[in-house]
């Protein structure tokens, strides 16, 4: 699950990390307040920063700076209502722009084929780490937490030097260990800090001082531990879930919603896409991914259908079951009672095999559905329907 | 002789008494598996399947109790990391864990352990491994199998399914099928199984089915051209039609940075020697075409 950089903020003050202080505004209004606050408390220019889950707002001109708080109600107004990659900006963050001296890049990560957490360091900060590992990949520093004692003090020291942070020792291993302590905290997949900057400011008596913040932060939760963080779901942003997919989410399926006009009903991910290549190839386009899980019964079947037909551009339905867990003739009843409900009439090609197959097919003979022995005999039927239904 | 589990193989049931272990051990039974052993703790001193496998405590008491060399884990993702680091430190050889769902933070200490014990881990989130015609340990269904020298390898279930039928409707039988497990840290790689294909004298071709996301499809073609260079082999990868960035159902199938696409997977693959197919239902005929006779 992706959250909001405002929220990832939360997280890593949370877990004792340097953020500067920052505010969420959702009107004009809000923003001017924050502003205000800002500037009296001795700031020459606030960030305005649009809150969205898609990367490249900076681009899109989603971040903007204000020099005193009537231009920061006017460029919150811009932002507020934009259109970043077909995402409605609902939220702003205002907070003091930052005198920057350095920017730095620093990011956790759970590597996959070492099966450990990888921090991630480059002195070249502010832009994208991917852009950096295409151009030099020299400028990337790496080191792997221990898998069962975590991120070790001489570790961190090892890689903010070589991140040429030494300047900033304590504040940099406090940092690298942060992220480290803050993905265990929450589980997340990732937490990446880019820019980590050194920024120039005033401390308590009026001198000028360096100290290392964490400017922006990017967090990603892994979607099967939050059953045990019942707080984070609270971070779930509601104006970026469709209510086909939090519908899908609630009865346990996965599904992504798709371009195309052939609805997919599948039992497991590897199939699922597979179905959704095949449809492709057949000359069709998916509409979706759906994976209905393993060991579905009938409701969960009859949900999935709901979701699929709710896509008004769905034209046709395949239907691919290889029972195993799941047993064929509990999804057959579940589509025959989608269909008794449905207020559209889809023509739907229906594939089951496995678990109980020939029950299904015995079942959804006796209901007149249209079957298919193969996959690519399914695709090729679904293809055609929905050919038909087109002309 | 096949690769994993075999005649050799004895299976202590980490979780027999729930409902999904009850329904899998029966039907790992039926098929010829031998099930040695129950685990469920507080459960120990009862028995299960009828009466006719112990249940233990402990999977160290199942060990010294009854030998077994091999454990299948039906145990809830909060507890199932926990399980895998039992078995490994009880002595268990080969671990196949079949639960999903287990947050991927909590394998990072169970597959070190693991490491460290050893042993070998199938899985997470895997459907297990059958050896056609002597046994088979997990939730494949026994039905679709024939016995044979086709060694198939998947990161998927359901998938693995409809290869492994496509490949018995043709008439090719297996050595051994294995699904690897869709999860982000896995205990066996592709490379792994196909070290182990490599040195197994039963199977004399090799099918691979991978899917987006990560690199290990990758890594094995180029093990595989290396070490398989006359095997004829066989591959399918599911996702080409996959957006970027959106997570498919599999926690690890997830296209990032341009990485893990399928195209990249496919020109690794085939520049390695592997033939790959639009659709699972062109494997046979592909590996016919890569001069299979078996």
């Amino acid at each position: 699950m992706k959250i909001q950089e405002a929220d990832a903020k939360s997280l890593l003050v949370a877990q004792g990390l340097p953020v500067p202080d920052w505010e969420v505004a959702h009107t004009v209004e809000e923003a001017r307040l924050a502003a205000d606050r800002f500037f009296a408390s001795g700031a020459e220019q606030v960030v305005i920063k649009a809150q969205v889950l898609v990367g490249g707002r900076g681009k899109a001109g989603g971040v903007k700076l204000a020099g005193f708080p009537e231009q920061a109600e006017l460029v919150a107004g811009t932002i507020l209502g934009m259109d970043i990659k077909g995402i409605t900006v609902r939220k702003v963050l205002v907070g003091p722009a930052a005198n920057i001296v350095k920017e730095f890049y620093m990011s956790a990560v759970l590597d996959r084929a070492a099966g450990r957490i990888l921090l991630m360091g480059s002195a070249e900060g502010g832009v994208e780490i991917e852009q950096v590992a295409a151009s030099n990949p020299a400028a990337i520093v790496r080191v792997h937490a221990d898998p069962l004692l975590g991120l070790l003090d001489f570790q961190a020291r090892q890689f903010v030097f070589a991140m040429g942070l030494g300047a900033q020792l304590k504040a940099g291993v406090a940092i690298a260990k942060g992220l480290v302590r803050t993905m265990r905290a929450y589980d997340a997949d990732l937490v990446e800090i880019n820019p980590l900057a050194i920024i120039r400011e005033l401390d308590a008596t009026g001198t000028e001082v360096e100290r290392l913040v964490c400017l922006d932060a990017k967090v990603t939760l892994d979607d099967s531990a939050l059953p045990r963080h019942p707080e984070l779901e609270e971070l779930r942003d509601p104006d970026e879930e469709a209510p086909a997919d939090r519908e899908a989410r609630e009865a346990g399926l996965t599904f992504i919603k798709l371009d195309g006009t052939i609805g997919c009903m599948v039992n497991g991910a590897g199939l699922a896409m597979t179905t959704m290549d095949l449809v492709k190839r057949a000359g069709g386009e998916p509409a979706n991914f759906l994976d209905i899980g393993g060991g579905a019964r009938a409701d969960r079947v009859a949900a999935a259908m709901r979701i699929i037909l709710d896509d008004p551009k769905v034209d046709a339905i395949l239907v691919n079951i290889f029972g195993g867990i799941t047993r064929g003739d509990e999804v057959a009843k579940g589509l025959i009672e989608a269909r008794a409900q449905q207020t559209r009439d889809v023509p739907m090609v229906v594939r089951i095999v496995g678990t109980n197959a020939a029950e299904a097919a015995l079942l959804l003979e006796q209901a007149q559905f249209t079957t298919a022995a193969t996959l690519d005999e399914a695709a090729a039927k679904a293809v055609a329907a929905s050919r038909g239904a087109v002309a | 002789m096949s690769i994993l589990v075999g005649p050799e193989t004895r299976l202590v049931v980490q979780g027999i008494t729930g409902r999904e272990g009850e329904f899998h051990s029966r039907q790992m039974r039926e098929y010829g598996t031998r099930i040695v052993a129950g685990m469920t703790p507080g459960k120990g001193g009862q028995t299960a399947l009828d009466g006719t496998v112990p249940v233990f405590d402990t999977v160290a008491d199942a060990v010294r109790e009854t030998g077994a060399n091999t454990s299948c884990i039906f145990v809830p993702s909060a507890g199932a990391p926990d399980a895998v680091m039992e078995a490994a430190a009880a002595g268990i050889g080969t671990i196949f864990c079949i639960t999903e769902g287990i947050p991927a933070l909590d394998m990072v200490p169970a597959v070190e352990m693991v490491r460290r014990a050893g042993a070998r881990l199938i899985g997470p989130n895997c459907p297990g491994a059958t050896s056609p015609g002597s046994a088979k340990v997990g939730i494949i269904p026994g039905s679709i199998h024939r016995e044979g020298r086709v060694g198939v390898v998947s990161r998927s279930g359901t998938l693995t399914y409809e290869a492994v039928q496509a490949m018995t409707d043709a008439g090719l039988g297996q050595s051994t099928c294995l699904g690897i497990g869709g999860d982000p840290i896995i205990g066996t790689t592709f490379l792994d199984v196909l070290q182990l294909f490599a040195e197994d004298d039963q199977t004399e071709a090799l099918v691979l089915i991978g899917e987006i996301g990560g690199a290990a499809e990758e890594d094995a073609a180029a093990w595989a051209a290396e070490h398989l260079r006359d095997l004829p082999k066989v591959a399918f990868i599911a996702g080409r039609t996959a957006p970027e960035g959106k997570r498919m159902g599999h926690a690890g199938a997830i296209i990032s940075g341009g990485a893990g696409t399928a195209a990249s997977k496919v020109k690794a693959l085939e520049a390695a020697g592997f033939r790959v197919a639009n659709s699972p239902l062109e494997l046979p005929a592909l590996l016919r075409e890569a001069g299979y006779r078996g």
